[in-house]
């Protein structure tokens, strides 16, 4: 790093703070009214239409923000024998895990404005992809500290399910990402898109690497068809003691690691900012606009993918979700990785 | 009378790995989407099954039973005799005749108050059954029968014929 001047250090504040408030929470907003409608429009419903400001509905687009003023001003339950500090602290941890890794994202590349070069990624760093995944996994410790703090039995089995759950999935995310690196021969997500801008698209050369990264990545989220930690008709799951805003954290948690997982997929297989047969970097901050535009698109684009398999596929049985993590995702993500690995010592 | 074997479906390799499967099943809700969203955007009234019912009216089967309705002849009079047959029935004990009368010699009885208490109705049917004259209907298609007290649920004659329009229940009433 050449020099921590302030307005780099500025710059990045305001890219870290933009990626997080702008991008992550406005797009967590809006995927509780995708989520609402985008569900009742394939099931032939309305979905949710009445809340309104000053009788205008806007397709119930106000219902996030009807959402976030519920869960403000609802008393925030707290039951006896709770253990104060941990259960305090788990929604932050969840919800901060999250919110770091989205600022770890490629947005841009770099932009030359002014006689300068400007990243347009907030955190520049050269190993951003073990950075999200391990904060990624980090995220597990909120989900256990929320079940064990809550001193309700129901709390820690959901709990124990997060963990198991997400552990077998962290492992999946991890190795089948493996053999896409090893084509980069980086670990940074910067030179894996330009690697991808150079030659062509992770998903052409690692088609099998998306679909298991896809399948580890909708289970890492948390959320349906692998919601296990949380089962309304059994256990409730680990948030059952949580109830106001701490319980908005934890939601507003599996909308944000659905972003992460969106973001990692955009950048390492579907190019990134990149857009092919334009040359990004070399049109100043008109290829910068474009460079967020095409990320934003991509990122929105398996959201909606994302979002689609969550209401098409049937939830699956905890055994089932351990058999398909442990026992179909890794060993095939190993043998992808083995193959790649064989792959490209014959090319070299 | 023959017996149909179904077979039940094998577990295949195919839908054993699931790729397809999920791919099949998203291609029917992804069709569903944006069958739907063309539609919408049309405004087409095939969009959405949803009734909107506040603002639209309750669709009902056609032998759907709903809040009761008492018949007239066709000089106006009401139909029921007073026979009691339908209070007697009842299984809710939701109905109170009170007997008087008739004019007509040939009709002998009639109703002098006929109340039913729908906060007690269960909606069973057997007073339409009961009824030798075919007095009583339930079929006003009318499902928004709410009050604030249980001493509004109650219709009386009037009412229940038509002839005076059930007052609006009030909180404090």
């Amino acid at each position: 790093m050449s020099g921590l001047t302030p307005e780099l250090l500025a710059w990045t504040a305001f890219k870290v703070l933009a990626a997080i408030l702008f991008f992550g929470m406005n797009i967590a907003g809006l995927l509780g009214w995708v989520e609402r409608k985008q569900s009742a429009v394939m099931q032939d419903r309305i979905g949710a239409n009445r809340a309104d400001i000053f009788g205008i509905t806007l397709l119930g687009l106000f219902h996030p923000i009807a959402d976030a003023i519920k869960m403000l001003t609802k008393e925030n339950f707290q039951p006896k024998g709770v253990y104060q500090p941990l259960y305090s602290l788990a929604p932050v941890i969840a919800m901060g895990a999250g919110m770091f890794c989205l600022a770890a994202l490629p947005f841009g590349g770099v932009v030359q404005f002014a006689g300068r070069a400007w990243s347009l990624q907030p955190i520049d760093c050269s190993v951003g992809v073990p950075l999200v995944l391990a904060a990624l996994a980090f995220g597990v410790h909120g989900v256990v500290m929320a079940g064990y703090a809550s001193g309700s039995n129901y709390g820690l089995l959901g709990a124990l399910r997060g963990a198991a759950q997400m552990i077998a999935s962290e492992v999946c995310l991890a190795s089948s990402l493996a053999g896409v690196l090893l084509i980069y021969g980086t670990l940074d997500f910067q030179q894996a898109v330009t690697w991808q801008g150079a030659h062509v698209w992770g998903i052409v050369v690692q088609p099998l690497a998306f679909i298991l990264f896809l399948t580890a990545g909708a289970a890492v989220t948390k959320r349906a068809p692998f919601d296990l930690p949380e089962g309304e008709s059994e256990i409730v799951g680990f948030h059952v003691e949580y109830s106001g805003m701490k319980f908005g954290m934890f939601l507003i948690t599996d909308f944000m690691e659905s972003i992460v997982v969106c973001g990692v997929i955009a950048s390492l297989f579907l190019g990134g900012w990149t857009i092919p047969g334009l040359d990004l970097p070399a049109m100043g901050p008109l290829g910068g606009a474009l460079m967020l535009a095409s990320f934003s698109f991509k990122v929105l684009a398996l959201l909606f993918l994302l979002m689609q398999i969550r209401w098409t596929l049937p939830r699956f049985r905890f055994d089932q979700l351990l058999d398909l993590c442990w026992k179909n995702v890794l060993p095939l993500s190993l043998l992808n990785f083995l193959a790649t690995v064989w792959g490209v010592y014959l090319w070299r | 009378m023959t017996v149909k074997v179904v077979e039940r479906p094998r577990r295949t390799f195919a839908t054993q790995i699931y790729i397809v499967e999920v791919w099949k099943g998203l291609a029917i809700t992804f069709r569903h989407l944006f069958v739907n969203l063309y539609r919408h955007v049309l405004h087409r009234a095939n969009a959405s099954v949803t009734i909107q019912y506040p603002e639209d009216p309750a669709v009902l089967g056609h032998r759907a039973r709903t809040r009761h309705r008492l018949l007239k002849r066709d000089d106006g009079s009401p139909r029921c005799t007073a026979c009691l047959l339908c209070e007697t029935i009842c299984p809710a004990k939701c109905i109170r005749i009170t007997a008087e009368n008739a004019p007509d010699v040939l009709v002998e009885k009639r109703a002098k108050t006929f109340d039913i208490d729908l906060g007690m109705c269960i909606f069973c049917g057997y007073c339409v059954e009961a009824c030798p004259v075919d007095a009583i209907h339930m079929d006003a298609n009318d499902v928004a029968i709410t009050s604030y007290s249980r001493k509004d649920m109650i219709w009386n004659m009037a009412e229940l014929m038509g002839d005076k329009k059930k007052p609006a229940s009030t909180p404090d009433a």
